[in-house]
């Protein structure tokens, strides 16, 4: 597949968002069960406020995609069959619970609703918090469907997407977190700084897992049942057009195989070794900076490692 | 109230003409512009379907290509860069007709007039012979002129308008060496239906592409070995006792006994009876054979005398004599299968097979049709008789210089089969058959031109003996090509190929002004491109053009249009008047003549002239006399005018449209002219088709009553039997004279041993006449290239929609061959020839034959022409072959044509290159580079962008 | 239940490309349309098309066969392509199966071309709205024309009648009859999109000749007293046995 730039940042940009949103929720759910330290409203409000940065960020990503912007409001209608359209019904949703999370926090409109059984007060954040990870852990399935959903794509048509969605943006998010709570909460920074790392290291096996399986994907597809004549060697010469076409725009990296290599290389660096370092060193921010730009090459590979059935139709002129 | 808001939609009929095959189209129009453009189902020709090509023309319309004004080349600008102002048609007209008028009051030769892919011969010629010139001819030489040579001279007819293979009851259909080209439409129906019904179709070409593709057997074929092939073949046909004998005795002049008298004037003709025939443009019947029951010689077709076509007799007189059966049987006895399997690359069981599928199905699926007939000899047949075996080719055969031996050989192989005119063989179409050879004539002496006087004669025709030449006292060519001359005796289309070298270099003389109309000289219709453009832009010693006035008719920006004086902007087919007459080559189907017009669907654009009414004007001002009376006023207002009262002499009632004359429409072929002609063809779906009564439909070479039919139509001048001629008469007359027998002109010294060889009367094989002159250790590879389908004919107006199907071409190399030269698939490559080299990128195929290399043809483009970016795929990744390809080849010290030496067919095919990788480096972009042109005054700009809606948007 | 669906047939698609410029022609100017085209002059021109004919070479030489392969949308009875679509503009027509785009409804998300394994469907870069195939539903209901002329467009131009139109659903159609008699097939079937358009592959027509069929007691040599016969000196068992 050819990769989109507005689908890179929109993917990876609502991962960080939803991650960190799952980080904070995470610590105030530790707190109220008094394993961490109580940590001020106003880490919070200013985590969900980048939170929401990061999603809108994704969603103008997203618009950058569409041929008509202006009619994104029609994607709602199809959620029974598509998960775009719920995803795009769950990722304003998610970014509601955000806001109100955030603003919960920021007002200090936080009432206890509400005590559990072992004592713990369940308080209106507590009731968004959970409100929020739901949607959060709902929009990962999304995201993730969206593509392994494609069955055809078999790169893709595997439970490890959704996973790897859940834990590349989860990752991402705890490493952000950790940044944040250096200078705002450095109270659960550690607590925070150990999550990153096993959310890291286990986005690191699900992304290798990934990375495995899909070399030894053999393609359903090929040139015989593409044109349905039972023939080991069949070779196309003319595709139909010569000047190109959306068939090799759009489905097409345009790159070698050995660009391709190079960039797998640069994200299982990137986005996993270094951060893990740079994590265990404790300088939080570079490695979010790291793991982020990692995120946007494996995103980028992800793409263009996906080997659309319809390329069979298209590989050669004269 | 009308509602004003919905778009206005009208339907119009007329013929198309994005290639040659002239389909009924009906042009939908919404708003004024063409919306839609179908095929016509009511159309004989095409019933409805239409090619790639006719579905673009609302491209080819609306191109930005499109000549829109006179123009005129800018004082002090270079032939060939393009530079122009733009002139009124006034400007136009009186520079032409002053300069014209000069030419025809001094030496009417000095203009020369030649015609691409016209569809208006009949006009042209009428114009260039009412000029007074000989140096006429439209694109026949450099196209398929040995298929029509090569078969008329054998069985009066030919392939496409002539004839061709009638697929819906053949049972084995063989195409040999068609280049994707003639016919489109109408093969493709046919083969289909052919297909479908379960017939067997072997295709014979070094490539399998198109039709090839869908062959039930592809028989890969070098290159130019076609003849050895068919000589194999007639060889095992023979050999098994597969021919059918009852057809050649009574059809053929397989029985008539040959003079072997070596001594003789006469040596190598029939012999004849001393009973005194009237003398015409006919065969008389007054050869002889030998009866087998008297063993004696008879008159040929003596009721209830059976002729020996094998042995040898002696006649009272002494003289030896042999069937001509017989030699041809000499002839092919050393033509073995396994010879040619070392020649062809077939190998000589599948030659076998192919010989005995042929001979089998021909004799055992045997075709009775209960149509009574009566032959030439009044014998009454109660039916008609098919051998189910047809064949098709084209270029393939024909663009090789033994083109013409070879197409005889298949001519000859489909009369052994029995399969002329017949159901399920080749099927004439009228008006052929046509007398063997054709009663057309050139005049054959220099005095036929003469100052302010038309020629004396045809610019084409078709010689019956030596004396039949276009040729001075000293056997020198009057025609500026060469036609017709010793050279090049049987150039019955002209050698278009070598005008412009001829007139640059002064040989045989220098001429004044040259007019092209619609034909690409300075790029794809040549060869060895890049000279012709230097000499279409060379200069004497005095700074004068070697060609000193150049005039193209074009409606495209050509990359000739570049090298012109004087551009003149034609119409498209949309824009016209046009008739596809029975004087020049109408689309008759087997059933009968058929002919068709155009009527214009939209008014020209911009300033644009059809080039008929510009031929009609001049004509007019030159005063010439079939368009002007005798007082020198004016006779027709414009070309439909023109068209409904012309008659080939007055009264003759014969006119361009065979349809609808006589002053209500009520006769057909002759009639008085009818002036709502136009109107009834536009009524008619814009086609007249005449159908035969069912007897007169078949065998119509010996058909009394057609032939009959025919002569009282006018369609010919002799009812008389027209038999094939296996055994050349024609041919032998040259060779004789060749040989210094009997009292006709002979050869001059140099040319004696080339008429000698090559003008015999049977069927030989030699190696091209390029191969000969190759050193096949160098350049090993044969180059041709194919016509793509969606292209083809097309390629002159860069078509929007056609372009991007075909943008820029590849020379398709055998994968094993270009691994062995070390070049992997999308390499870039050079391919040289002896006469030039290219660069282009190489694709691997598997679909060719090994010692071939192809490329679609005429994708390549200058950079700049057409009105296309000068960064267009055609001139930066798209080639020419034509650069490699030469127009002459040297013989003895002289050049001499690179064409066949007996018709001038354009060896387009025999070129043999080397190729290579380049070196790394190199630029990866075509070569050779011109500078680019740029667009004319008057040209629309091009778009980069196009979303293009006919009429409002609903 | 009606599904319209074209059957091509391979058999004798000759490649010729009128399918192509046909429908394009139609398409642009018809409810499709427009069908862009940029640089339709200059470099690499690339424009929206609905169909193209593509072309395979199959075997090593001289085994060799060309394949000419139209191909457009394929109509899917189970079309992949439409339960992803996120408005609904990507539909298929209860009443005929055809699969169609609502232009209006378009978003321009391509995913509906993601998810088709054919890659049938084309953006046009000008109106940014998906585009295909639409079996031309401006025409065949169009009851402003004959007949015969309610037929896809490229229906109507095959030169060779390689392309069948009709209700693959209805046993006794045109289509339905070649798809039985002539082994007609679906692409890639192993995805169970279940394409409505059906192709047909080739068939090759053999002839047999028996050795036998080559010696006939009419066969006109005879006549000429040319059959292979030994001369009379030549060596017999006269020469050498006495018995």
């Amino acid at each position: 597949m050819h990769p989109a730039f507005s689908v890179i940042f929109l993917t990876t940009l609502i991962g960080v968002g939803q991650g960190l949103f799952l980080a904070l929720f995470t610590v105030e759910s530790y707190a109220a069960f008094d394993l961490l330290p109580k940590q001020a409203s106003r880490f919070y409000a200013l985590g969900s406020l980048v939170a929401l940065g990061f999603l809108v960020a994704g969603l103008i990503a997203s618009f950058f995609h569409l041929g008509h912007p202006e009619r994104a409001w029609r994607s709602a209608a199809k959620w029974r069959t598509s998960w775009l359209s719920r995803e795009v019904i769950v990722l304003p949703a998610f970014m509601g619970a955000v806001f109100l999370y955030g603003a919960a926090h920021f007002g200090g409109f936080n009432p206890v609703l509400a005590t559990l059984p072992s004592g713990a007060p369940v308080n209106v954040t507590a009731i968004l918090g959970v409100a929020g990870t739901a949607l959060a852990f709902a929009l990962f399935i999304c995201t993730g469907m969206i593509y392994a959903c494609l069955r055809f794509l078999q790169e893709w048509h595997t439970p490890l997407t959704v996973i790897n969605y859940i834990l590349l943006g989860g990752a991402s998010g705890f490493v952000l977190t950790t940044a944040l709570a250096a200078f705002a909460a450095p109270g659960v920074a550690g607590f925070l700084g150990g999550w990153a790392i096993i959310l890291t290291t286990l986005a690191f096996i699900g992304r290798a897992a990934a990375l495995l399986r899909n070399a030894r994907l053999r393609p359903k597809s090929t040139l015989r049942t593409a044109i349905g004549v039972k023939h080991p060697r069949i070779v196309q010469k003319a595709q139909g057009a010569m000047g190109g076409s959306f068939n090799t725009r759009e489905f097409f990296h345009g790159r070698t195989a050995g660009f391709l290599r190079q960039v797998k290389w640069v994200f299982l660096l990137m986005a996993f070794i270094l951060p893990l370092g740079l994590l265990a060193g404790g300088f939080a921010a570079a490695a979010f900076v790291a793991q982020y730009l990692g995120l946007l090459a494996e995103r980028w590979f992800f793409f263009a490692q996906a080997n659309h059935p319809q390329n069979l139709y298209y590989q050669a002129v004269s | 109230m009308p509602d004003t808001t919905a778009p206005i939609r009208e339907v119009k009929k007329t013929t198309c003409y994005m290639c040659a095959c002239r389909c009924g189209i009906r042009v939908h129009l919404e708003d004024g512009r063409v919306r839609y453009i179908d095929g016509n189902p009511e159309h004989p020709l095409n019933q409805g379907v239409i090619c790639a090509k006719g579905s673009s023309g609302i491209m080819k319309q609306y191109s930005p290509a499109r000549l829109t004004k006179p123009l005129l080349r800018k004082p002090g600008a270079e032939r060939g860069a393009g530079a122009f102002e733009p002139i009124s048609w006034e400007q136009a007209f009186s520079i032409l007709s002053e300069r014209l008028a000069k030419i025809r009051a001094s030496d009417p030769k000095k203009f020369a007039l030649f015609t691409g892919r016209d569809q208006m011969q009949a006009l042209t010629g009428l114009f260039a012979r009412q000029f007074g010139t000989p140096n006429y001819a439209a694109h026949g030489g450099f196209c398929s002129v040995n298929m029509a040579a090569g078969m008329i001279y054998t069985i009066g007819g030919s392939f496409w308008e002539f004839g061709g293979p009638d697929l819906d009851r053949a049972k084995l259909f063989v195409m040999i060496g068609t280049a994707e080209d003639h016919h489109s439409n109408p093969m493709k129906i046919a083969l289909s239906k052919f297909k479908r019904n379960g017939g067997r179709f072997v295709s014979i070409n070094p490539v399998r592409t198109g039709y090839s593709a869908i062959a039930d057997e592809w028989v890969p074929i070098r290159p130019g070995t076609d003849g050895a092939l068919l000589l194999a073949i007639i060889h095992e046909i023979i050999a098994q006792g597969l021919y059918d004998r009852d057809f050649l005795v009574r059809y053929t002049n397989a029985g008539q006994l040959v003079n072997l008298d070596e001594k003789s004037d006469e040596f190598g003709m029939f012999l004849r009876t001393e009973v005194p025939e009237e003398e015409g443009c006919f065969d008389p019947q007054n050869k002889l054979w030998w009866d087998r029951a008297a063993n004696k010689p008879v008159v040929t077709h003596t009721e209830g005398c059976d002729p020996y076509l094998l042995g040898e007799f002696k006649l009272s007189d002494g003289t030896p004599v042999k069937p001509s059966f017989q030699l041809l049987q000499e002839r092919v006895k050393d033509y073995t299968p396994e010879w040619a399997e070392g020649l062809t690359g077939i190998p000589a069981a599948t030659i076998r097979r192919l010989a005995q599928e042929m001979g089998v199905t021909a004799r055992d699926q045997k075709i009775e049709l209960p149509i009574a007939w009566t032959d030439s000899w009044g014998k009454d047949h109660d039916t008609v008789t098919g051998n189910p075996v047809a064949f098709h080719a084209m270029r393939g055969l024909a663009a090789h210089s033994n083109g013409f031996h070879t197409i005889r050989a298949l001519a000859i192989l489909m009369s052994l089969l029995g399969t002329i005119d017949r159901p399920g063989g080749f099927r004439h179409k009228a008006p052929f058959p046509r007398p063997i050879p054709p009663c057309a004539k050139t005049p054959n002496t220099p005095l036929a031109v003469k100052p302010n006087s038309p020629l004396d004669g045809m610019a084409l025709g078709w010689p019956a003996e030596p004396d039949d030449l276009f040729v001075d006292e000293a056997g020198k060519p009057v025609r500026i090509d060469k036609a017709f001359s010793w050279e090049y005796p049987l150039s019955v289309h002209g050698l278009m190929h070598n005008v412009i070298t001829n007139a640059w270099r002064g040989d045989p003389y220098h001429i004044d002004t040259l007019l092209i109309f619609m034909a690409n000289m300075a790029w794809n219709s040549t060869m060895n491109t890049a000279e012709v453009r230097k000499m279409l832009n060379d200069k004497d010693e005095q700074g004068e053009y070697r060609i000193p006035f150049i005039a193209v008719c074009d409606a495209f920006q050509s990359e000739m249009t570049a090298f012109a004086d004087l551009v003149l902007p034609d119409t498209t087919y949309l824009e016209r008047h046009d008739v596809m007459s029975m004087l020049d080559r109408p689309i008759s189907e087997f059933d009968g003549p058929v002919d068709s017009v155009r009527i214009p669907v939209l008014p020209p654009t911009g300033e644009c002239k059809p080039f008929q009414e510009v031929l009609i004007e001049l004509g007019t001002r030159l005063k010439l006399p079939a368009f002007t009376t005798k007082e020198g006023v004016r006779k027709y207002r414009d070309y439909p005018d023109f068209i409904v009262n012309y008659e080939t002499e007055p009264g003759s009632g014969i006119g361009f449209l065979a349809g609808w004359r006589g002053r209500g429409g009520e006769k057909f072929m002759r009639g008085e002219p009818n002036p709502r002609q136009w109107e009834m063809y536009s009524q008619n779906d814009c086609v007249y088709h005449h159908e035969l009564p069912k007897s007169y439909q078949y065998m119509r070479n010996w058909n009394q009553g057609y032939l009959d039919w025919s002569q009282r139509s006018r369609i010919t001048r002799y009812a008389e039997p027209i038999l094939i001629h296996l055994y050349s008469e024609v041919l032998q007359k040259f060779r004789l004279a060749a040989q210094g027998k009997g009292i006709t002109r002979k050869p001059p010294e140099h040319l004696k041993r080339r008429i000698e060889t090559y003008f015999d009367p049977l069927p030989f094989y030699f190696d091209p006449l390029e191969v000969q002159a190759t050193d096949t250790r160098q350049y090993p590879l044969a180059a041709v290239t194919q016509r793509p389908m969606a292209m083809y004919h097309s390629w002159d107006s860069q078509n929007a929609w056609l372009r991007q199907i075909h943008a820029h071409n590849y020379l398709f190399v055998n994968a094993r061959t270009a691994r062995l030269a070390g070049i992997d698939d999308g390499d870039w490559i050079r391919v040289e020839s002896q006469w030039g080299k290219v660069r282009c990128m190489a694709r691997h195929s598997e679909a060719v034959e090994p010692g071939t290399v192809w490329t679609w043809n005429a994708i390549g483009k200058a950079a700049g022409a057409w009105n296309l970016t000068p960064d267009a795929n055609e001139s930066r990744l798209g080639f020419l072959l034509n650069h490699v390809i030469s127009e002459e080849l040297p013989e003895g010290g002289r050049r001499i044509s690179n064409s066949d030496p007996i018709t001038g067919q354009a060896a387009w095919y025999d070129v043999r290159v080397r190729i290579s990788k380049v070196s790394p480096g190199e630029t990866a972009e075509t070569s050779p580079q011109f500078a680019p042109l740029k667009p004319y005054p008057g040209q629309e700009e091009r778009k980069s962008l196009w979303s293009f809606v006919a009429g409002r948007r609903p | 239940m009606t599904q319209l669906a074209l059957v091509i047939d391979l058999n004798v698609c000759v490649g010729c490309h009128a399918c192509v410029t046909s429908c394009k022609e139609w398409n642009t100017s018809g409810q499709a349309g427009p069908l862009t085209d940029f640089n339709p002059y200059g470099a690499d021109p690339t424009g929206t098309f609905f169909n193209r004919v593509q072309t395979f070479e199959v075997g090593e030489f001289p085994n060799t066969e060309t394949v000419h392969f139209p191909k457009s949308c394929l109509h899917c009875e189970e079309p992949p392509c439409v339960p992803v679509c996120p408005t609904g503009a990507s539909y298929k027509r209860k009443e005929d199966g055809i699969v169609l785009v609502d232009y209006d409804k378009c978003i321009g998300c391509k995913y509906c071309s993601w998810a088709c394994p054919y890659g049938a469907r084309e953006i046009d870069e000008q109106q940014k709205v998906m585009k295909k195939c639409t079996l031309c539903v401006d025409r065949i209901y169009d009851q402003s024309l004959p007949e015969i002329d309610r037929k896809p467009a490229c229906v109507k131009a095959c030169p060779t009648s390689a392309r069948l139109f009709g209700d693959v659903h209805d046993p006794d159609s045109e289509v339905s009859k070649a798809i039985r008699e002539s082994g007609g097939y679906q692409l890639m079937p192993e995805w169970g999109t279940q394409p409505a358009n059906h192709y047909l592959p080739r068939r090759k027509t053999q002839l047999r000749i028996f050795d036998d069929e080559l010696v006939r007691a009419d066969n006109p040599l005879k006549i000429e007293g040319r059959l292979p016969k030994p001369a009379k000196s030549e060596p017999s068992l006269d020469d050498v046995t006495s018995w």
